[in-house]
């Protein structure tokens, strides 16, 4: 009984760890543990990925992202038809990420060569602030871009562990 | 039963195994009889770190090879290395400090280079291959075909005579095999004994691994080896065991052992190491790979295109690579991965064992400290020997440091450094030289010469028209007594810890400096790039010099990199303090001491640009007065286009097609000041010569193959060249100054009857222009011959 009990509990023990550890190990050395555990775990193939792997997850998160900021943006342009000119540049920001920054990072991560992924990811970023300030502190996309700047920030710090 | 959950914290999917989680073993352990039972947990736990290590191991070796063992490493890593930093993002992510900011056509087209190698359009990284054979230097280089990021690489190719004035030609490899199928990379020539090139380079396969490849001209008597062959047997070289399939690239030009093989170096890692691996070869198809490494130095990373050479010790000439001999000293540089830069190192190579030591440990190749080619943006850079003039040169990627949608809307994203000369600085013996090949001279236009004494806390406007295409080359001198005060004053320290990056750029005064030029600057200088010495005093009571950019003030855009770059430059005994910059649009190239330091910078300014950009000259001492004597030449533009047939021989002709709306979107530019054009064919011409505003601010025109008709036609007077005109009769119907002519040669232009000139026409002086028709193969008939082979034309 008691060995039996000992077998189920080391079973446990064992998924338990090892499910959880590669993802941990990486995102504790991110800057926002929570939301790279989060992003990750929420992908299936996260559990059984190496470090590449896990960039490519949230470079897809990025795209995911990117997307459905866009459409947010192209909503806006009815709703609040006197920040064209921001949305427009948003726009543009925006689709820069979706057809250079992440074809860019998916790329190179694949190849070896990370460095480029890094340039990348980290425009993502830019990008996003830059799309952000163009409201002059009155933006309708904050959260949205504030998740793309924590998300970046994430993202490169993982890909800086492949250079 | 004891549910697990009972002995175990609660875990959902998001929870962390932290290690709080031994805290709450105990706790649960106090419910139960603790003498029968905490044996059996206390087992358990053991187990459980116990598994939970051997998981962990498992996890990282998976992994290829990078994964620190502590996170405060990696976190040191993370903490902003790169240029491209969380400082520029954290900066934006203030929002209501950020000032909305969005680039224009006008802004950005100004920004493309007139006389840095860069592709008509799209990506372009690592210099390839570069090479002199039959009378042209060949130039490949990494490049996207489809975008203005990196992807997609193939090698692009250019040629030129003169390193300066470079030809598109079509590309010269893409990924068309197994064995490069994801990838043609980096790679290096090699000139056989007999002459012949071999070129290996670096192909990611279909299963994305890094192996080296083989190609050669497919056509030995093609001059312009436009295509290349790989050999059939690729892929050469796959990783060795222990380096990662990812981790093995950029091989460099082979040299020649005692022993009359081929050796070979490629740079890579092993986990957090930076090495170079080192393989000998006679037929360049199989290798044998050393056991030990041409060199390694710990916590250095990735070593990317790692580049190996010698350097005379006497002499100021460059050496084939082969070289070897008790007068060399032997060069080891690498790009780190991990930082983007290149580092360089000098040191002793040991040819029987192909091993490499430094002469200075403590500044090894890719150590912080240790010794750049340029302290700018710089990178993947490469050297080749150039057996035609015997020199070594070497090329650069410069990046850019904007945001990629500004790289998506102007079309186009990097340029290459102006080509340098590198040897070993036989005065200092410590550090390279460097110095833009002497080619670049032939761009030298019009040029000013100034001598100015300027006070403590001076800026003065320097004025030399327009400020986008400068040489200059500049004399400083501190006034004596203001460097004896400062000098012999004890209670001034030596400042140690100055750097540029610190120091808080160009407006930090300090006692002897900072002073210098200030380019690419608007007029009320609320955009400008400062490249200047600043003078503290050093060690052993001597005086230190720095010598920087600073980038930080150079535009209003908010989603640009600004960095503030530079070093520490010798200044040797009885030598003046010297700089020399090259301004090309967005693009600053910064030397000093002769090339003892250099620093290159992208710059992007929005609204120094075109006819608003300005030159000034700065002394932010407190103490001091400098005296600065400089000269600042205009350049011209090199005008890189497609090769054509009519490139053999015959001067260039540009790819800009003159036609009636060229003119007239010309004549809208309201602030143009300066016009470089070269003029493929004659439609609208005309239109464009008689044009009184557009002929006023040409500077240069070249002209090819056209059917010139017109003889009312306007010259600027400081006009250097107008040649190949079969159809022009006269240039203007009266004399014209020509204040800086000194010598016209007529070609090819059997009509021409006259020329503007009078006696006062040419540079004033008793010297008088030089008129060579001789080179004019045919004339329209002997009365038109008649007035040029006489010396009828007195001036």
């Amino acid at each position: 009984m008691m060995m039996m009990m000992m077998m189920k509990v080391m079973m446990m023990v064992t998924v338990m760890v090892s499910e959880g550890s590669i993802i941990e190990q990486t995102c504790k050395e991110t800057p926002d543990f929570n939301l790279c555990v989060s992003l990750l775990n929420s992908d299936p193939r996260g559990s059984s990925a190496d470090t590449s792997g896990l960039a490519l997850i949230l470079i897809d998160k990025i795209k995911v992202l990117t997307t459905k900021t866009l459409n947010e943006i192209n909503g806006l342009y009815k709703k609040r038809p006197e920040l064209k000119r921001a949305l427009d540049e948003c726009s543009r920001r925006y689709k820069t990420i979706l057809n250079a920054d992440v074809p860019e990072a998916i790329e190179a991560i694949s190849k070896g060569v990370p460095k480029f992924g890094e340039d990348g990811v980290i425009d993502a970023g830019v990008e996003a602030s830059v799309c952000e300030g163009g409201f002059k502190g009155r933006s309708p996309l904050t959260s949205l871009t504030k998740s793309m700047q924590k998300i970046s920030n994430v993202t490169r710090a993982i890909v800086r562990m492949l250079l | 039963m004891a549910s697990t959950e009972a002995l175990l914290p609660v875990t959902s999917r998001q929870d962390p195994l932290s290690e709080s989680r031994s805290d709450q073993i105990p706790e649960t352990r106090q419910r139960r009889p603790i003498k029968v039972h905490l044996a059996v947990y206390s087992g358990l736990l053991l187990i459980a770190l116990y598994v939970a290590l051997i998981v962990t191991h498992d996890g990282s070796t998976a992994q290829h090879g990078a994964k620190d063992e502590t996170s405060t490493e990696s976190r040191a890593r993370l903490a902003g290395v790169s240029e491209k930093s969380n400082d520029r993002v954290s900066r934006l992510s203030d929002d209501r400090k950020v000032e909305a900011f969005a680039w224009n056509n006008t802004m950005l087209s100004w920004q493309r280079t007139a006389f840095h190698f860069q592709p008509e359009k799209n990506w372009m990284n690592d210099p390839n291959g570069p090479l002199f054979y039959k009378g042209w230097y060949h130039f490949f280089y990494q490049y996207n075909p489809n975008a203005a990021v990196w992807g997609d690489i193939v090698w692009g190719h250019a040629v030129s005579k003169d390193l300066i004035h470079w030809l598109y030609l079509p590309i010269a490899m893409v990924p068309d095999q197994w064995y490069d199928a994801n990838g043609v990379w980096t790679g290096s020539a090699t000139f056989l004994d007999d002459g012949s090139i071999v070129m290996l380079y670096t192909g990611s396969t279909d299963k994305f691994v890094q192996v080296q490849n083989l190609a050669y001209p497919d056509d030995p008597s093609d001059p312009l080896l436009l295509k290349w062959a790989k050999f059939s047997g690729n892929p050469v070289l796959v990783p060795p065991p222990g380096i990662g399939a990812k981790d093995f690239r950029d091989p460099t030009t082979a040299w020649k052992t005692s022993t009359g093989k081929w050796r070979i170096t490629i740079g890579s890692k092993i986990n957090r190491t930076g090495i170079s691996l080192i393989y000998d070869t006679t037929d360049f198809k199989t290798y044998e790979k050393h056991d030990t490494l041409l060199h390694q130095v710990p916590n250095t990373g990735m070593w990317e295109c790692v580049d190996f050479y010698p350097v005379s010790k006497t002499q100021v000439n460059g050496l084939d690579t082969s070289v070897n001999g008790p007068d060399v000293k032997h060069v080891i540089k690498a790009s780190m991965d991990d930082t983007r830069i290149d580092h360089y190192a000098i040191g002793t190579y040991y040819d029987s064992n192909g091993t490499w030591v430094p002469d200075n440990p403590s500044i090894d190749v890719g150590i912080s400290t240790a010794l750049r080619y340029d302290y700018g943006k710089f990178y993947a850079s490469k050297t080749f020997y150039d057996q035609n003039k015997g020199r070594r040169i070497l090329w650069g990627w410069i990046g850019e440091s904007d945001s990629e949608d500004a790289d998506v809307q102007k079309g186009w994203s990097s340029v290459q450094g102006i080509p340098r000369t590198v040897v070993l600085d036989t005065r200092t013996r410590k550090n390279l030289v460097q110095w833009p090949v002497e080619e670049i001279k032939s761009l030298r236009l019009s040029s000013n010469k100034f001598d100015m004494t300027i006070g403590p806390g001076t800026v003065v406007p320097v004025d030399v028209g327009s400020a986008t295409q400068l040489d200059i080359e500049a004399e400083f001198e501190i006034k004596t007594e203001d460097l004896k005060l400062f000098f012999d004053d004890d209670s001034v320290e030596a400042d140690k810890k100055f750097s540029c990056e610190t120091s808080g750029g160009s407006t930090a005064r300090g006692a002897l400096g900072p002073f210098g030029f200030s380019v690419l600057a608007d007029e009320s200088l609320s955009e400008q790039t400062p490249v200047y010495f600043y003078v503290t005093k050093g060690k052993h009571s001597k005086l230190k010099t720095v010598f920087c950019t600073d980038t930080s003030r150079s535009t209003m855009a908010n989603d640009v990199v600004k960095p503030i770059y530079g070093s520490f430059v010798p200044v040797l005994k009885g030598e003046k303090l010297t700089m020399r910059i090259l301004v090309d649009h967005s693009i600053v190239e910064g030397f000093a001491q002769g090339g003892r330091t250099c620093i290159t910078s992208r710059v992007y300014p929005t609204k120094a640009i075109y006819g608003a950009t300005k030159l000034f000259l700065f002394n932010n001492a407190i103490d001091a007065t400098v005296t600065a004597s400089f000269k600042v030449w205009q350049m011209n533009s090199a005008f890189i286009h497609p090769y054509s047939q009519d490139d053999i021989g015959v001067p260039s002709r540009s790819g800009v097609r003159v036609n009636p709306n060229t003119v007239e979107e010309l004549l809208v530019l309201e602030h143009l000041e300066i016009l470089t054009i070269g003029i493929g064919n004659d439609s609208g011409l005309d239109q464009f010569l008689s044009s009184h505003k557009l002929m006023r601010c040409t500077q240069a025109m070249k002209f090819n193959n056209c059917r010139l008709q017109s003889s009312d036609v306007s010259f600027l007077a400081g006009m250097e060249k107008l040649d190949n005109l079969p159809e022009l009769k006269n240039i203007y119907w009266r004399p014209l100054p020509f204040p800086c002519l000194t010598k016209i040669r007529v070609i090819s232009c059997p009509k021409l009857r006259k020329l503007p000139l009078n006696s006062k026409s040419g540079p004033s002086g008793e010297k008088g222009l030089a008129i060579d028709a001789k080179a004019n193969r045919e004339w329209e008939d002997e009365a038109t011959k008649a007035c040029f082979v006489h010396p009828s034309i007195e001036v």
